[in-house]
């Protein structure tokens, strides 16, 4: 027991963004210890036994935005992550038929066709587009943005380097990419597709974890972000950690202790110690101290500069910044445990599309309709629907024969008139499993458990402010240089030696990780002492 | 070559089918099949060998192994024949026990490799990739012997992936279960598999859990109706080539015929190797009666061989730029690659890669190389040819000893 001990950095939250900071902390040779409120380690990534033999990955359910360099430079295979692609989409529509997409090209342009001849053909086009703006993009999540209002050489540079970057992307991509931006993610499928079905279920990606609809302007960048996902070289793929996404943070977490990182779990912190403006350990909620050079955290902003410090120790600016980012958590998480899997009217039978990503939104309106619900304080009556059943293809998931489903629910507003409680938890649950009835009538005989999780449920449990999935919505006005706010979007604070890793920060959103690696390298970059 | 069908009719038998064909046949939605040792089995049963693949390294796969030549060699001599051909040391090898092996001529050149698996005390049976039974019939002048070609009457499956022990004793009938369960690491057991009799042996070609499954052709459907219904619930694959391909290049694993030349076949000096030379060394035994090539091998010791056989894992960093300089993200082979391609140092050409593949687990671009002795330490940093956009280029490879995966389930 080294009570005196002052450590080079403490990260304050064991989730993936705080482990990855952690691991490449511990790699560049720092003495680091990684703080976790819960007995497990992941925030939001975790894999949890909620009925005995049935493993759910409780919140954040699929994988592919985690930063290939992050899985090579920490070798995150060699601890065990093994990602298992999601091959299929399949969408189930009210009038008994389905629209789906396939592993082989060819087989998803027949299924297309079927819907209209024409998104056929449209399709290939508007995914090497799609393609070239996640390869546009790139470069950004790996860089700190600059402060364009900013007359430092650093930000100067980096603009001009960003500004000749876009240029060369050349005139069309260019204004594909301004689009992108700024408009709503139907309006711009509108421009590109015909088929409802087909618009309604690529426009879904774009309202995931926001609290906007398919027609608000924004949600178009969202898609965007959801085509960044990059497994293998290849965008916009997407798939399962064999484990669970617990996996994935086991596998970072054990990485960073191979590199010398220690972590503790059940350590709650409550504050950070903060002297003469400069982070100088950490305070437990047990009242126990921990000092340290260099403090990290990995929490929403609201809580790394809301309640972590005090607020005399902050700009004005920034206090006020904080307090006007949004998160305003929209979706909700149900968790069932199967006896049987669900036979889909529009495709009966254990056949491949279970294997695969499995969508509820049928129409534009559909969503539309599901978000008017939530714009005036209630749950989606008919929501929209994200489900999963990775024992499908990792039967370690569930007992022999039985199935776990992970099924994603928007809407479900934080700020729900008359709040949550339990009964509206469970009217919420009902609600998702009376939709999915009308597609699988089976489910309701099938469900041997069922664990309903409302943003206020996420809020308590992995302490994400207003069960904000992103830490903070993922809307233009909150993204790059002005996340989590202007000035203060480098991964830095206004306290020296104090940092923010989580995703919270640029680039943010998703089991991504690029915020705890950018966040490793400003603090290496400012040396021992800041 | 004609054969007499049931009718009477005389048929052309080019090509055939395995026992398990018609349960594989209809399975094969991309109609990808692809010829081995003169039959056809599946490359991939989806259109997309991915999920096969995954099957391997995350459920089970099942794979039919059917075209491998086997031998049974029975009989008091059947051990002093075999310690005569094959280079490890089969007198010492117990009765439940698969051995490993290449096998040499004179010159201690390789003419193939495969496995041997000690069924009873006077009981052998050996697989091999090519067809070996003149050369054993050669080598068993003077031993009292009987060797019978069972290649045409036994099926074989190879049951690959974390969860092919619990399949496996899931069927396993009486003692079978419990012979089943701790079964150890290359050895064999016979077992009651519902009803079927039959050989397992903890062996395969992809380098984690696994077994294969040797039956007689009658039962060959049985065994598979069986083998699917029990694992359907743990993920088992029919899986094809093509995903068990990238699985034996992670597992370091090599291929006659891509990553080596059978002296059989060599026409020039050059083309032949010497398992030193395959990394191979150390099925070498030093201390056995004489075998075939045992001379030359002991001489080849002692000088240090000319070639190695090695990892390489290519430097992603290096990929990435190489492909930045397109414009491109780094076009990642979807499936194993066996073309020779060049490897250089600083100098010139150090080596050949003959097998490669992206691996989807380690996400790592890895390589087997031959490479000249003096280039082949572990750590050494070398260059492997890659052509992007149609033009030569050089990769950063680093020289790794295989297996590039090896997992603890796989002897556990």
């Amino acid at each position: 027991m080294q009570l005196s001990k002052t450590w080079d950095a403490i990260v304050i939250g064991g989730g993936h963004n705080g482990l990855v900071c952690a691991a490449y902390l511990a790699r560049a040779g720092r003495d680091v210890l990684v703080l976790e409120r819960r007995p497990l380690l992941g925030g939001a990534a975790v894999t949890e036994e909620v009925f005995s033999g049935f493993r759910f990955s409780v919140f954040s359910y699929v994988v592919s935005l985690l930063r290939p360099e992050i899985i090579r430079d920490l070798d995150l295979p060699g601890h065990g992550l093994h990602i298992i692609p999601l091959e299929s989409t399949f969408n189930p529509l009210p009038d008994g038929d389905y629209l789906a997409t396939w592993a082989d090209a060819d087989e998803t342009r027949r299924e297309l066709y079927r819907h209209s001849p024409r998104d056929a053909d449209a399709m290939q086009e508007f995914g090497r587009l799609m393609q070239r703006m996640a390869m546009a993009v790139k470069p950004i999540l790996g860089i700190e943005p600059p402060d364009p209002a900013s007359w430092h050489p650093r930000d100067l540079l980096a603009m001009g380097r960003l500004g000749k970057h876009f240029r060369d992307l050349g005139a069309r991509d260019l204004h594909a990419l301004v689009k992108l931006m700024t408009m709503s993610s139907a309006d711009y499928l509108g421009e590109w597709f015909e088929s409802e079905a087909l618009k309604a279920a690529k426009s879904a990606s774009g309202i995931i974890g926001t609290f906007l609809g398919p027609r608000s302007p924004g949600t178009a960048y969202v898609l965007l972000h959801h085509y960044m996902g990059e497994i293998d070289g290849v965008f916009r793929a997407w798939g399962f950690a064999r484990g669970g996404t617990g996996a994935v943070s086991e596998a970072i977490g054990s990485a960073a202790r191979r590199f010398g990182a220690e972590i503790r779990t059940e350590a709650a912190v409550s504050r950070v110690l903060v002297e003469e403006g400069r982070a100088q350990g950490v305070v437990l909620e047990s009242g126990e101290e921990i000092r340290a050079r260099t403090v990290v955290s990995g929490l929403d902003p609201r809580r790394t500069f809301l309640e972590l410090v005090e607020r005399q120790e902050l700009p004005d600016e920034l206090l006020t910044a904080v307090e006007r980012f949004r998160f305003r958590g929209s979706s909700g998480k149900v968790n069932l445990a199967l006896s049987e899997p669900p036979n889909f009217t529009a495709l009966p039978g254990n056949g491949p599309h279970l294997k695969g990503a499995m969508a509820i939104a049928p129409s534009v309106d559909y969503l539309e309709r599901a978000y008017d619900d939530a714009k005036y304080g209630d749950f989606s009556r008919r929501p929209f629907l994200d489900i999963v059943m990775p024992s499908m293809i990792d039967p370690t998931m569930a007992p022999p024969g039985q199935h776990v489903m992970s099924i994603f629910v928007q809407y479900a507003p934080y700020h729900r008139k008359g709040g949550w409680d339990g009964r509206s938890r469970e009217a919420f649950g009902d609600a998702v499993v009376d939709t999915l009835a009308e597609y699988a009538p089976n489910i309701r005989s099938a469900i041997l458990h069922r664990q309903v999780i409302t943003p206020a449920d996420i809020e308590a449990v992995t302490g994400l402010s207003e069960g904000n999935i992103f830490q903070g919505e993922l809307a233009l006005s909150q993204l790059f240089f002005l996340r989590p706010a202007p000035a203060w979007a480098d991964h830095r604070t206004p306290v020296r030696g104090y940092y923010q890793c989580g995703s919270g920060t640029h680039p943010g959103g998703g089991i991504m990780g690029a915020s705890g690696r950018l966040a490793s390298r400003a603090i290496l970059a400012d040396g021992p002492r800041r | 070559m004609v054969q007499k069908c049931n009718g009477g009719r005389l048929t052309l038998d080019a090509i055939r089918t395995t026992p398990f064909h018609s349960r594989t046949a209809p399975l094969v939605r991309g109609q990808g099949w692809r010829r081995w040792a003169g039959y056809v089995v599946p490359t991939s049963y989806d259109l997309i060998h991915e999920l096969e693949y995954n099957a391997i390294r995350g459920t089970a796969a099942l794979i039919d192994v059917t075209p491998l030549f086997k031998y049974r060699i029975r009989g008091p001599g059947a051990a002093p024949l075999l310690d005569r051909v094959v280079t490890r040391d089969v007198a010492r090898c117990k009765v439940g026990r698969v051995l490993y092996t290449p096998w040499c001529d004179a010159e201690g050149k390789v003419l193939d490799d495969g496995t041997v698996t000690r069924l009873e005390e006077q009981d052998f049976r050996m697989t091999s990739a090519h067809p070996n039974l003149r050369w054993l019939h050669q080598n068993a002048i003077g031993f009292d012997v009987e060797i019978e070609d069972e290649t045409e009457a036994i099926a074989a499956l190879s049951l690959q992936g974390p969860a092919a022990r619990e399949i496996l004793m899931g069927i396993a009938e009486g003692e079978s279960e419990a012979d089943v369960e701790k079964l150890r690491f290359f050895r064999a057991t016979a077992a009651r598999l519902g009803g079927i009799a039959a050989t397992v042996t903890r062996t395969g070609y992809t380098g984690d859990l696994g077994y294969e499954i040797w039956v007689a052709n009658e039962r060959a459907e049985s065994l598979w109706d069986l083998l699917i219904d029990a694992g359907a619930a743990h993920g088992l694959l029919p899986t094809g080539l093509l995903a068990m391909d990238v699985a034996r290049i992670e597992a370091g694993l090599l291929l006659i015929d891509v990553d080596y030349v059978s002296a059989r076949h060599a026409l020039i000096e050059q083309q032949k190797s010497s398992p030193f030379e395959l990394g191979l060394g150390w099925t070498v035994a030093k201390e056995k009666a004489p075998f075939v090539g045992q001379r030359a091998l002991e001489a080849e010791r002692r000088r240090s061989p000319e070639w190695a056989f090695r990892g390489l894992v290519v430097d992603w960093d290096s990929l990435e730029a190489l492909f930045g300089e397109v414009g491109l993200p780094p076009q990642l082979p979807s499936a194993a690659w066996r073309t020779s391609t060049p490897v250089y140092d600083a100098k010139g050409q150090v080596g050949y890669a003959t097998s490669g593949c992206w691996s989807p687990l380690l996400k790592k671009y890895l390589a087997l190389a031959h490479l000249i002795g003096t280039h082949a330490g572990p750590g050494t940093e070398l260059e492997l040819e890659m052509t992007v956009e149609h033009r030569r280029k050089r990769a950063r490879a680093t020289v790794v000893e295989t297996p590039f995966f090896d997992p603890e389930r796989k002897r556990a």
